[in-house]
């Protein structure tokens, strides 16, 4: 068991780091690096997202609007107000933390799909903000961001981008395994596994549904302040509805309480549409087929199933099925091959 | 000395009162049993001593504390678990880890220390990896700690769920019907359990409808009938009252 529990948080974690590691020796120009680096991004927001929609079971359809504020609230600080980059992405995040628990303590007591109503709405209300206080924002037009500079060193070019991108995106994996091999992530997935269990077992459900409602919410505020910084461009398509749903269907199809899921689910469906770009008009109708092939035929999300399927292979390697099911629970309980 | 105290607890559901006015004590050490036709009132009372619904009059004491309005978590955080007759098992977690939720209220580390995962969280954690494998033991089920909860048989699950609630160390511990669906030979192990948890000082309270089992077991027994008492007492008074007969017990004992 210790050895199986091991395994996510340091094998997964090395495998994830060796392939960062390994990106430079494949990635043939500054447009694949551009990639990259967009697809570590979307991972750490789809990291946090995962663990408030895979593993809490809760449901957010406005995490567009804490990426974008954490975008939007560094580029202004940085770029209207003259603060140090690194200072105005910690005050932004801090905000967006503090803007998540204010409106995470109500609309948390929803569930389902008033839940999901609750944060669309909220979503929504972020973008219309973003797109018509211009005077701030740039409205549509979209607003120029100030180079990240730490310690009097400006960060530019994709290859130092992707450094720090990538060494983010591993301690965002490491932060998130952390969190839920721990008296707090066990928390959080049993209000998944059943809310009046976990009450009667002394989780207070409101105070672990609005920790992981602002956790999501600071993963995809440091993205977004980071894209800003890194694109040296912001426009409110990054803060829209569209790209909320994106995010949950990155989470959805990389696998549902997974963070290798996620990240994969994530990578995935930012490198296929520039693979797909060889279909020219027929682009969006074959990532949409991908799409629904995957789920069909891997309702569990990519890494679940594969996972699944290669535990089947090795078990079956290993040891004789066990009869789960067979026989009385007594005889069940008897010490297994 | 009481450990659980009600006074004219009530609760309507529409137009239905399924617990109508009851006052009772329940004492320290010792196992009572509710007992009543189906419809009395039973898990609603249950539901009632663990907050999970509120009562519509009346009030709960425990100790001597007010819990009245109190939620959930803070019926636990003062030392009632139980279990439930329609499982609440989290399906989507292992065996273990189910029980190992059962401690979170005796889990000390916080986030921070969750987050980065530091050694004293690590000890922590090994502490309550096996304290719940001891707690898996003793219901017998410590074969199935590794397996995906879902996996596990009825009777497992109804186990299972005891371990979780005494991974609280509680004072009260409720059971919902622990016996319903099991065979024989595991009903005499849960009986076997009940006697053994009583003898280690917590006290029991146990809805159940499995005559042999409750009045083998119990202390007390308390019978419901329509949300009211309808009697209380040792299990010989309650047995032979003709009231109890004839409302409950009469198609048995024939």
């Amino acid at each position: 068991m210790r050895a199986r529990l091991a395994t996510p948080r340091t094998g997964g974690l090395a495998a994830l780091a060796a392939v960062v590691a390994v990106g430079p020796l494949v990635l043939p120009n500054n447009y694949f690096y551009d990639v990259a680096i967009l697809a570590a991004l979307n991972a750490i927001v789809c990291v946090g997202l995962n663990l408030l929609i895979g593993y809490s079971g809760q449901i957010s359809l406005g995490h567009a609007g804490f990426f974008g504020l954490g975008a939007y609230g560094s580029a202004i600080l940085a770029s209207k107000y003259g603060w140090p980059p690194l200072a105005a992405m910690a005050m932004a995040i801090t905000a967006v933390a503090a803007l998540a628990y204010l409106i995470g303590r109500p609309i948390l007591r929803l569930r389902g799909h008033y839940l999901a109503m609750a944060t669309l709405g909220f979503g929504i209300i972020i973008s219309l903000v973003v797109a018509n206080e211009d005077r701030l924002t740039g409205g549509p037009d979209g607003l120029a961001v100030v180079p990240l500079t730490v310690f009097g060193f400006a960060l530019q070019g994709e290859r130092a981008w992707y450094w720090v991108v990538g060494a983010l995106l591993v301690a965002a994996v490491w932060l998130a395994l952390n969190l839920i091999d721990s008296p707090t992530g066990r928390a959080l997935r049993a209000l998944h596994g059943s809310e009046v269990g976990a009450g009667v077992a002394g989780i207070d459900a409101a105070r672990h549904k609005v920790l992981v409602f602002v956790v999501s919410a600071v993963f995809a505020a440091v993205a977004g302040g980071l894209n800003a910084h890194y694109a040296g461009f912001i426009t409110p398509s990054k803060v829209s509805f569209l790209h909320s749903i994106e995010l949950v269907t990155m989470v959805v199809f990389g696998g549902m309480a997974s963070t290798f899921g996620a990240v994969a689910g994530a990578t995935v469906l930012t490198v296929l549409p520039q693979l797909l770009t060889v279909f020219k008009d027929y682009e969006m109708v074959v990532l949409g087929a991908v799409m629904m092939g995957t789920m069909i035929f891997m309702p569990k999300g990519l890494v679940p199933t594969l996972a699944a399927f290669l535990g089947r292979q090795a078990g079956a390697a290993r040891t004789p099925a066990v009869e789960r099911r067979a026989g009385a629970p007594g005889a069940g309980a008897e010490p297994r091959a | 000395m009481s450990v659980l105290r009600t006074d004219g607890l009530a609760r309507d559901f529409g137009g239905v009162r399924a617990v109508d006015g009851l006052t009772f004590e329940i004492e320290a050490g010792a196992v009572h049993s509710i007992i009543g036709p189906n419809g009395a009132g039973k898990t609603t009372l249950l539901n009632l001593l663990t907050g999970i619904y509120a009562p519509s009059a009346g009030r709960i004491y425990f100790g001597e504390r007010d819990l009245t309005g109190c939620a959930p978590h803070e019926f636990a955080a003062h030392g009632i678990a139980r279990t439930f007759q329609n499982l609440q098992v989290f399906l989507n977690m292992s065996t273990l880890e189910n029980v190992m939720v059962g401690r979170h209220l005796r889990e000390r580390r916080g986030f921070l220390d969750a987050l980065l995962h530091t050694p004293r969280l690590a000890a922590g954690e090994r502490a309550c990896r096996a304290e719940a494998r001891e707690l898996l033991a003793l219901v017998g089920l410590e074969a199935w700690a590794d397996a995906p909860s879902d996996a596990l048989p009825y009777g497992a699950l109804k186990r299972l769920e005891i371990a979780r609630a005494l991974a609280a160390r509680p004072q009260l511990l409720l059971l919902d019907e622990p016996a319903a669906g099991l065979n024989p030979t595991e009903t005499m192990e849960i009986h076997a359990l009940i006697a053994k948890l009583a003898g280690g000082g917590i006290t029991v309270v146990l809805v159940e409808h499995n005559m042999r089992l409750v009045m083998g077991v119990s202390d007390r027994i308390l019978v419901l009938d329509y949300g009211r008492r309808l009697a209380e007492g040792a299990p010989e008074t309650v047995r032979n009252d003709p009231q109890v007969i004839e409302a409950y017990l009469g198609a048995e004992t024939l």
